[in-house]
C-alpha cells in the first residue's frame, strides 16, 4: 500500500510547494526559503561526510565563494543576478580543486580541520577585496531584484510587488535545487559509481580491489558539491541582498547547523537531511525568545545521537518500522554469513 | 593435587560464528598441558576467551575456585593468568626493557620474576634492552614476550604458538627455559602445532577440532595414529 | 633592528601556540583522537581562571593552581563518560561529539558570561618588560614561551620516562594487548584527557593575561594549535613546539606588513609547508 501511495503524496506535496508563492504569504515563501537553503546545503553535506566519507567542516567556504561571485558578477561587471549565481556555482568549483589538492593530503579527522583553515583562508582572503568592500562588506546596488530575469513575467502572473515576485524566483529556484539534488544524489548513489563509494565508506581495500579508484571519485564528489554549494551560497545571498566576509563564510550558519542537521535526521540516509531540517525548524521555531539555548539542545541533540542512535532519526525509523520508501541498495545481512546474492 | 583453572562448557563466537564449542579443561597446580590442534581449530578463541579478549557466550572459568569468566581482560590478569600472545604482540614504541617493565603495570607487591630474573632467563634481553622490541629477531622477540607475561608474576602462563615462524635451535632454547618457569610456581598452558614438541613439555595434551576437544591423555597415553585421528578428523582419507 | 624585533616577537607567540596545541597532539598521539572543542575547552579553562580569580580574589597566576585540577577532573569526566563511548574505528562519531561539545560549550560560556571581552589582570608584570640590548622584550612573553618550554619538556618525561608514559605509549600501538598487561585502556585516555586539560588551562592563563578574550574565540585557537601539531609531525611534541613558533614567526612578519595579514599569514604558512612536507616537520616513524 505505502508503496503505491507514497510517491502519489510526494508529487502532490511538491506540487504544493511549487504552488506556494501564489497561494502562501510572503513571509512563509521566506521562511521556506530558508529551509529550502539548509537542506540543499545539509544533502551536499551528507554526500561528501555521510557516503564519501569526507567529514568537511569548511563548506563555508564554497556559500562564501558563491555568494562574493555572484556580487562580483553583479557589481563588477553588471551581469543579470542569475548569471551572477551560475558564476557563483562555477567559482565554487573552481575554487574546490586546489582545495581538494591540499585537504586530501590529510587523513580522515585532520581533513576536517584542513578543511576549516582553508575556508578561513578564504575569508581573510576576500577580507582584503576592497572592490567589494573589504572586511565590511557590500550590499546589492538597488533595483537588482527589480531588473532579475523574469521577474517582470512573475509579477504579472502572480499580480504581486516586484521584491515578492524576486521572492518567488529564488524560492523556485532554491526549490529546484533541492529537488534536483534529491533526483542527482538518488540515481547516483544507486548507480554503480554510487554504490563504489558507499563500498569505500565501508572498505576502502576492498572497494579498490574490484575497481574503483576511492581518490577520483572521493574528489569527484567533492567538487561536483562545492558546485552545488556554491550555487546555493549565491541563490541565498541574493535573498540577503548584502553580503559580508564573516556572514558568507560563517561555520556556524552554512556548517554547524548543517552537520547537526544531517547527523539528527541521519547520516548516510538519503531522506536523513530532509528529516533533519524539518526538526531544526520546529526546534528553532519552539526556543527562539531563548537565544543560545537553542545552540546548546542543538549541540547536544547531536551528540545524543552519535552516542545512541548513529544513523538518526531517520535510521531509527527503518529500524523500527522496517520502512525504507528510499532504499539505496538490497540492505547486506546485519552479520555476513556465506554469501548467497538474492 | 588441586584444579587451579577449571573450564566448563566454554562457548565462544565472532558474531554469528560459533567457535568454540563447549571446551571443557582443567589445569591443575604446577602442571603443564599443551593444546594441539590445526589451523582455525579454535586454539587462540580459548586462550582469548580465558584472558578475557574474547566474547564468552556460555560456560565457565574459573581460577582456584573463583569465577573470572567475563570479567575484563585486566582483571583476569590481576588474578593471575597472564598470555604470551600469538604472534607475539611487542608493542613498537617500547623498549626491549620498557616491553619487559609493562608486563608488571598492574602487579601489586613482590613475586619470584624480576626484571633482573628474566634478563638472567634471556641473557640477550639484557644487552639488546635498549632497542625498540620490534627489532630484535623473531626468537629474541619470543623471550621479550614471555618475559612480559611472567613479569606480572602468574599462578596460570598461557602461551600461544610459541614456536611459529621459528627455527628448530631457537624453538628448543626457548623450551629449555620452561623448568624454571614451572619451579617459580607457574602452571602453564602451550598451544602449540609442533606436535613433538607439545608431547615433549606437557603433562596433560588436548587436542581440538573445529571448536571441541577430542582427544586428551598423557603423551605417553597417546598414540600417533589416535592423534592424527584428533587432528584432521576421523573420516579425512 | 625592526626584523629582529618582529622575529623575536613572533617566536615568543610561537609559545602561546605550542601551548595551545601541545594538548591536542598528546591527546592524538595517545587515541587518534582529532578534538574538535580544543579550542573552546582552552576558553572554558580561561573563564574558569577568572572565576576563581573574581570570586576569591587571588592573582590569575595563584587561582590557575585551583583551575588546573578542576580542569583535570572535567577532562576525566568528558573522556570517561563521553568520549570513551564513541572511540573506534568509526572517525565520524568522535568528529561529531567533538564538533557538538564546541558548539554547546561556546554557547553555555556566551549565555553565562555573555559575549564582553574579559581579561586577566596579571598587574605591573604585564607592562613589565626586559632589555636585551639588541631587542626589548615583554616579561610575558617570555613566560609564556618558558612555560611551553618547559610544558613539552614535562610531558616528554612523563612520556618516556614514566610508567604511565609507558602504559600511554603501549596503549597507543595496541590498545587489546595493553589491556593483557593488566591496563585498562579507559582509564589510560582519561589520564591523557585531563592532563590536556591541565595544559589547556596554562594556555589560558596566558591567553588571558596577554589579551582579551571572550566565548567566539575557541575555533580560531583550534585553527592555530592544529597547524602547530601538523607543522611539528604527528605525534613529535618538540615538533609542536617548532610548528608553534612556525606559525608565530608567519602571523609576526605578515602583521609587521599588514596587520590585517597576521592571520592569513599563519594559515598560508601552514599551507606550505604542508605542501612540501606533507607529513610535517619532525613525522614520528611508525605512523
Ligand atoms: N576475529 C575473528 N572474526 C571472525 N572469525 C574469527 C576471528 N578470529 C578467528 N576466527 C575464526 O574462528 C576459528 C578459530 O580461530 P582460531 O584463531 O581460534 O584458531 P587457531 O586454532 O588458533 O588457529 P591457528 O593455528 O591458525 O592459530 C577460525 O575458523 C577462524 O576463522
Ligand atoms: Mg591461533
Amino acid at each position: 500500500m505505502s508503496r503505491s501511495l507514497s510517491p502519489l503524496i510526494a508529487l502532490f506535496a511538491l506540487a504544493v510547494l511549487y504552488a506556494l508563492p501564489a497561494i502562501a504569504p510572503r513571509a512563509m515563501v521566506q521562511d521556506l526559503f530558508g529551509i529550502l537553503t539548509l537542506l540543499v546545503l545539509a544533502m551536499n553535506w551528507n554526500l561528501l561526510a555521510g557516503f564519501a566519507g569526507l567529514v568537511s567542516v569548511g563548506q563555508q567556504a564554497f556559500v562564501g565563494i558563491g555568494a562574493y561571485a555572484m556580487f562580483a558578477a553583479i557589481i563588477l561587471m553588471g551581469l543579470d543576478p542569475l548569471v551572477g549565481v551560475v558564476i557563483g556555482g562555477i567559482a565554487a568549483a573552481v575554487f574546490a580543486v586546489p582545495m581538494a589538492f591540499f585537504a586530501f593530503r590529510l587523513n580522515g579527522a585532520y581533513f576536517a580541520i584542513g578543511t576549516w583553515v582553508v575556508a578561513d583562508i578564504a575569508r581573510l582572503a576576500i577580507s582584503q577585496w576592497k572592490a567589494l568592500g573589504g572586511g565590511t562588506g557590500t550590499s546589492l546596488p538597488k533595483g537588482t531584484a527589480k531588473e532579475m530575469a523574469f521577474v517582470d513575467g512573475i509579477k504579472e502572473m502572480l499580480d504581486v510587488s516586484t521584491a515578492a515576485a524576486a521572492d518567488a524566483l529564488t524560492y523556485w529556484l532554491m526549490l529546484s535545487l533541492a529537488v534536483a539534488m534529491l533526483v542527482a544524489s538518488y540515481i547516483f548513489l544507486r548507480s554503480r559509481m554510487g554504490l563504489g563509494l558507499q563500498a569505500i565508506r565501508d572498505n576502502e581495500n576492498a572497494a579498490r580491489s574490484v575497481g574503483v579508484d576511492p581518490l577520483k571519485l572521493k574528489a569527484a564528489v567533492f567538487l561536483l558539491t562545492a558546485f552545488a554549494t556554491g550555487l546555493c551560497g549565491a541563490l541565498a545571498f541574493i535573498q540577503i541582498t548584502r553580503v559580508t566576509p564573516d556572514a558568507a563564510f560563517s561555520v556556524i550558519d552554512w556548517t554547524a547547523f548543517v552537520i547537526f542537521i544531517t547527523v539528527i535526521g541521519g547520516i548516510g540516509t538519503l531522506p536523513g537531511p530532509i528529516v533533519g531540517v524539518v526538526v531544526f525548524y520546529a526546534l528553532q521555531r519552539a526556543l527562539a525568545d531563548y537565544g543560545t539555548i537553542y545552540l546548546i539542545v542543538l549541540g547536544c541533540l547531536g551528540i545524543a545521537v552519535m552516542l545512541f542512535a548513529r544513523r538518526g532519526l531517520w535510521g531509527l525509523f527503518t529500524d523500527r518500522t522496517g520502512i525504507d520508501p528510499l532504499p539505496l541498495r538490497h540492505r547486506p545481512p546485519r552479520v555476513a554469513k556465506p554469501s548467497h546474492s538474492a | 593435587m588441586s584444579a587451579l583453572l577449571t573450564i566448563a562448557g566454554l562457548t565462544a563466537h565472532y558474531g554469528d560464528f560459533q567457535a568454540l564449542f563447549g571446551v571443557d579443561l582443567t589445569l591443575d597446580q604446577g602442571q603443564t598441558v599443551a593444546i594441539i590442534g590445526a589451523n582455525g581449530a579454535g586454539k587462540t578463541t580459548l586462550m582469548r576467551a580465558i584472558t578475557g579478549v574474547a566474547k564468552v557466550t556460555a560456560g565457565s572459568v574459573r581460577l582456584a575456585g573463583e569465577e573470572i569468566t567475563r570479567s575484563p581482560a585486566p582483571d583476569i590478569l590481576t588474578r593471575g593468568v597472564a598470555m604470551v600472545p600469538e604472534g607475539r604482540k611487542l608493542f613498537p614504541s617500547l623498549t626491549v626493557e620498557e616491553n619487559l617493565l609493562i608486563g608488571a603495570h598492574a602487579r601489586r607487591g613482590n613475586g619470584f620474576w624480576t626484571l633482573e630474573r628474566i634478563q638472567t632467563l634471556f641473557p640477550i634481553l639484557k644487552e639488546r634492552r635498549l632497542s625498540p622490541g620490534t627489532a630484535l629477531s623473531g626468537g629474541q622477540q619470543q623471550m621479550v614476550a614471555i618475559g612480559r607475561a611472567l613479569m606480572s608474576n602468574p599462578q596460570v602462563l598461557l602461551c600461544d604458538e610459541l614456536s611459529l615462524g621459528l627455527a628448530p635451535v631457537v624453538i628448543k632454547e626457548i623450551y629449555a627455559a620452561f623448568p624454571q618457569i614451572k619451579d617459580s610456581g607457574t602452571s602453564i598452558i602451550v598451544v602449540e602445532q609442533d606436535i613433538s614438541q607439545a608431547l615433549r613439555v606437557a603433562d596433560h595434551v588436548h587436542c581440538m577440532m573445529e571448536g571441541r576437544i577430542t582427544l586428551s591423555g598423557r603423551p605417553s597415553e597417546l598414540s600417533r595414529d589416535a592423534i592424527h585421528d584428533a587432528y584432521f578428523g576421523v573420516n579425512h582419507a | 633592528m625592526m626584523l629582529i624585533d618582529t622575529l623575536a616577537q613572533g617566536m615568543l607567540l610561537g609559545g602561546l601556540y605550542a601551548l595551545f596545541a601541545a594538548g591536542l597532539s598528546l591527546v592524538f598521539g595517545i587515541m587518534r583522537l582529532v578534538n574538535l572543542a580544543h579550542g573552546d575547552l582552552i576558553i572554558l579553562a580561561a573563564y574558569l581562571i577568572l572565576t576563581v580569580a573574581t570570586v576569591t580574589g587571588l592573582h590569575p597566576f595563584v587561582a590557575v593552581l585551583i583551575a588546573a585540577p578542576l580542569m583535570f577532573g572535567f577532562g576525566w569526566l568528558l573522556q570517561t563518560h563521553l568520549l570513551n563511548r564513541v572511540l573506534g574505528n568509526d572517525i565520524l562519531p568522535p568528529l561529531l561529539v567533538t564538533f557538538g561539545l564546541s558548539v554547546v560549550i561556546q554557547n553555555g560560556l556566551l549565555s553565562t558570561f555573555t559575549a564582553d571581552s574579559q581579561k586577566l589582570t596579571a598587574g605591573s608584570i604585564e607592562a613589565a618588560s626586559v632589555d636585551l640590548g639588541v631587542v626589548t622584550l615583554g616579561v610575558m612573553p617570555v613566560l609564556t614561551f618558558g612555560s611551553a618550554v618547559l610544558v613539552i619538556f614535562l610531558l616528554n618525561q612523563l612520556f618516556y620516562r614514566t610508567a604511565l608514559g609507558r602504559a600511554f605509549r603501549a596503549t597507543s600501538d595496541d590498545a587489546v594487548t595493553a589491556q593483557l598487561m593488566g591496563i585498562r585502556p579507559q582509564r589510560v585516555f582519561a589520564m591523557a584527557t585531563g592532563i590536556a586539560m591541565v595544559v589547556a588551562t596554562i594556555a589560558a592563563l596566558y591567553l588571558g593575561t596577554r589579551a582579551n578574550f571572550d566565548p567566539s574565540i575557541g575555533p580560531a585557537r583550534l585553527l592555530y594549535a592544529f597547524e602547530a601539531v601538523i607543522i611539528g609531525g604527528l605525534g613529535s611534541l618538540w615538533g609542536t613546539l617548532a610548528g608553534g613558533i612556525v606559525i608565530g614567526l608567519a602571523q609576526a612578519i605578515g602583521a609587521s606588513i599588514n596587520p590585517e595579514w597576521q592571520i592569513l599569514s599563519g594559515h598560508i604558512a601552514f599551507v606550505l609547508v604542508l605542501l612540501i612536507r606533507p607529513r610535517g616537520l619532525f613525522p614520528r616513524a611508525n605512523d
